[in-house]
């Protein structure tokens, strides 16, 4: 269970980026959170595994607070919370089943991480996990040869291998084309409902929010509008969070 | 990429084979290590068999930190005075000025001849050729050189680092104009433009920005080239007094008093240069 | 249409105004440096005829061949040894540096420094400070060139880190691993192939340079070179930048070749 509660961050005084936001999330959920550029969409995503600092409220996993953690706390909190990015973060240098293996860090000691010693587990774990995500032949190219699907699938399978409760996706489909996006999407719900994880993703494309997620939060100018099961997602709704009519998209 | 791809799936690896490998060798990575253990070794070689001329390192190092004491912490104007640095500091910079206009003028003519998308095989080959020779002579021997045929005096210098800009901008230059879309060129090309028409209405507003910016890097370079050429050709400038203060009179306080000047006019053009570049890509 | 025309005509002025002041700027120059243009480009040609009779290799000049050559591998050889020792500073030193990998505000603004300070002192101000501590030996121009390399290195390396590990730096730190982990599993990886194209560059350099410093603390190629021309043995000097010219370009070469193959 992800609870976050009455959450605030300013970059700037008297520029609140986000003000009192709540809303949880059950295991086996997968959220998206919409709203316009510049609603705070990807701060609330940053705030959850705390690599930006908010200003005030409480995140709790599980029941406890991520927010009070000291340093060493939350990099084991960290480690039970993957996380996507946009231009997927990979070492493009490094092989696949290297960027892979990169998810067990938050888990080894210090000189075997520095140094990239895994054990034949792990390694066997990563392999699964590539297979699971359709990329078993890839392991041993280098990132910077695949596809960006293929790239996505890669980040994915590198927040697996954390054994996560939660994976946070930052615009996991942005840079994708619609085949791969599809791809992308659709293999984020299975393993969301295979691993009963709760997932959460910001997503430009009300569509798909539409299509793939079981909750769909909206944001606007910092505030939460909207926190319902995606099926309530109105046009209605849609017109005060982006301002204008968007009605079209949802067909 | 796809030749590969079907040469690793023939080949799939088993997730339950005893011993999974993490990356292949490949060529770059066996390249890196190559050239890292390389030159670790030569640097291995070089520094045990270097020619210390039995210097005591305690007593050289203590003799350095007293100089250094004297140059940033006492500086003075010493026997030559604050007019007369001054006046050479000035020349420094108006004979890298002018080296650098040279440099740019010349060196944007020569970039867009050597340019592979511009124009044919040969000029631009030749060009090349010809530059890398060039850059490849340090500055203080072409300015070496002029001083025979003109006399000792800025001429020498002026020319002397004339030569290293030119072959410099022409090889960035021309690195910034092959980077250019070819779609740029050719929807001048369509209309029946001239070549020339091409360069200046396509080409120079597309490059503007990584021109200047190229340009002030040069701009510094030929800054510190002055001085270099003034101590070690005689040239003139604050180079020369630089020369004669710490190699001559050992006046180390003023060594430290026209180091101070050299810091602050390369803080200025650094500042300039920002500025100025902010501006070129704000535009 | 008004404005745009406007627009244009206030542009053509902008224009006309920056090359009159670059212009003007180049008569004034050439008017107080006594610089005669129309006599400096004369000179030129001189400059190339002279070149092509006195630095013409006799026979005599072949002899010169094995000094020279002995020489410059010795100017090639501290060029390598003080890049690469330059490097290994200035790696940990642009680690602890660097916006993205650094400490705090306060070290970071320490090391910005440090690095413009070594940077912007000349080499020649460097050469003869360390000359009247060190003297006449390959030491000191192995110092020189190490101090400005450490300059010029920190900023390059610091640039590199925050270009390109910034992003990959924040996927590691998310999956909860420490900042040594991070530091060796994600920035160094992937800076690698960007950190050895600058030491390869700055080692085409550092020959260039140690030109420079050989003349002022008489050590290497320099040295003989300056001894060769002022004692007016004009061959073996042509000689002697005939070499260079072959060992510059060759090493440009194996450079350009290496940066193909890892970048």
């Amino acid at each position: 269970m992800l609870e976050v509660k009455n959450l605030d961050k300013s970059y700037q005084k008297d520029h609140p980026a986000l003000t009192n936001i709540s809303f949880s999330v059950k295991p086996g959920t997968f959220v998206a959170i919409i709203g316009p550029s510049g609603a705070g969409k990807t701060t609330i995503l940053r705030s959850l595994n705390q690599l930006i600092k908010d200003d005030n409220g409480e995140i709790l996993l599980d029941g406890s607070n991520i927010r009070s953690a000291n340093k060493a706390q939350l990099r084991k909190y960290r480690r039970q919370i993957g996380m996507v990015f946009q231009n997927y973060n990979l070492i493009e240098r490094l092989t696949v089943i290297e960027n892979v293996l990169h998810g067990r860090l938050g888990y080894k000691s210090t000189l075997a991480g520095v140094f990239g010693r895994y054990t034949q587990a792990e390694k066997e774990e990563a392999m699964s996990l590539l297979k699971k995500v359709g990329l078993e032949d890839f392991a041993l190219q280098r990132c910077s040869e695949l596809s960006g699907g293929q790239k996505q699938r890669v980040g994915i399978a590198r927040s697996l291998i954390q054994h996560p409760k939660v994976i946070l996706c930052d615009e996991p489909i942005a840079s994708l084309d619609p085949a791969s996006a599809q791809t992308v999407m659709q293999l984020l719900k299975d393993l969301t409902e295979e691993y009963n994880l709760i997932c959460v993703a910001n997503l430009h494309q009300i569509n798909m929010a539409k299509k793939y997620a079981d909750q769909i939060i909206g944001i606007r100018k910092g505030q939460l509008v909207f926190d319902e099961a995606a099926d309530l997602l109105s046009e209605d709704i849609l017109r005060t969070l982006y301002d204008q009519d968007i009605t079209k998209e949802l067909e | 990429m796809i030749d590969s791809e079907d040469r690793v799936i023939k080949k799939p690896q088993l997730p339950s084979s005893p011993n999974i490998k993490l990356h292949e060798t490949s060529l770059s990575r066996v390249m890196i290590l190559l050239v890292f253990v390389s030159l670790l070794l030569i640097t291995g070689f070089t520094l045990t068999h270097l020619d210390t001329a039995n210097v005591q390192l305690n007593a050289a190092v203590k003799e350095l930190t007293s100089t250094l004491h004297q140059m940033f912490l006492q500086p003075s104007t010493g026997s030559d005075g604050l007019g007369e640095l001054l006046q050479g500091l000035g020349m420094s910079l108006l004979i890298s000025i002018m080296t650098t206009i040279i440099g740019a003028v010349f060196g944007f003519f020569f970039a867009v001849l050597a340019s592979k998308n511009l124009t044919n095989v040969y000029l631009g080959t030749i060009i090349r050729v010809v530059m890398a020779v060039v850059r490849a002579i340090p500055t203080i021997i072409w300015a070496l050189i002029f001083s025979i045929v003109c006399g000792l005096g800025s001429t020498a210098a002026i020319l002397g680092l004339s030569f290293h800009s030119v072959a410099y901008l022409t090889k960035a230059y021309s690195e910034s104009i092959e980077g250019i879309d070819k779609s740029t060129i050719e929807s001048l090309e369509v209309t029946g433009s001239k070549f020339w028409v091409i360069v200046f209405q396509a080409i120079w507003p597309t490059i503007m920005a990584s021109f200047v910016s190229w340009t002030f890097i040069r701009l510094e370079i030929n800054f510190a080239n002055a001085i270099a050429v003034g101590a070690a050709a005689g040239a003139g400038g604050i180079g020369y007094q630089l020369f004669v203060a710490s190699g001559m009179s050992f006046d180390f306080h003023e060594v430290g008093f026209i180091v101070y000047l050299i810091i602050l006019v390369t803080f200025l053009l650094e500042f300039i240069a920002v500025k100025i570049r902010h501006f070129y890509l704000d535009r | 249409m008004q404005s745009s025309a406007k627009y244009l005509t206030r542009k053509g002025w902008y224009q006309t105004a920056i090359i009159a002041i670059i212009g003007g700027t180049y008569i004034l120059g050439s008017w107080i440096l006594n610089f005669d243009n129309l006599s400096g480009l004369m000179a030129v040609p001189r400059a190339f005829g002279w070149l092509g009779i006195n630095f013409q290799p006799t026979a005599k000049s072949v002899e010169y061949l094995p000094k020279i050559w002995q020489k410059l591998m010795q100017t090639v050889l501290l060029a390598i040894s003080s890049t690469v020792v330059a490097a290994i500073i200035s790696i940990f030193v642009a680690l602890i540096g660097s916006k993205v990998t650094g400490i705090n505000g306060f070290v970071q603004l320490i090391v910005r420094g440090i690095a413009s300070f070594f940077r912007n002192i000349p080499l020649v101000a460097w050469s003869m400070i360390l000359l009247f501590s060190f003297k006449q030996s390959d030491f000191t121009g192995f110092l020189a060139l190490l101090l400005m390399s450490i300059g010029f290195l920190i900023r390059a390396f610091m640039e590199i880190i925050e270009d390109e590990a910034s992003e990959t730096m924040l996927a590691l730190k998310a999956t909860g691993a420490s900042y040594f982990q991070v530091i060796f599993q994600a920035v160094l990886p992937q800076i690698l192939p960007s950190v050895l194209s600058w030491i390869l560059y700055m080692i085409e350099n550092n020959v260039r340079d140690a030109t420079l410093v050989g003349i002022l603390t008489g050590t290497g190629i320099g040295f003989i070179f300056d001894l060769y021309y002022k004692s007016f043995r004009f061959d073996a000097a042509g000689m002697t930048v005939l070499s260079i010219i072959i060992v510059v370009i060759g090493l440009e070469l194996i450079s350009n070749q290496i940066r193909k193959v890892i970048l």
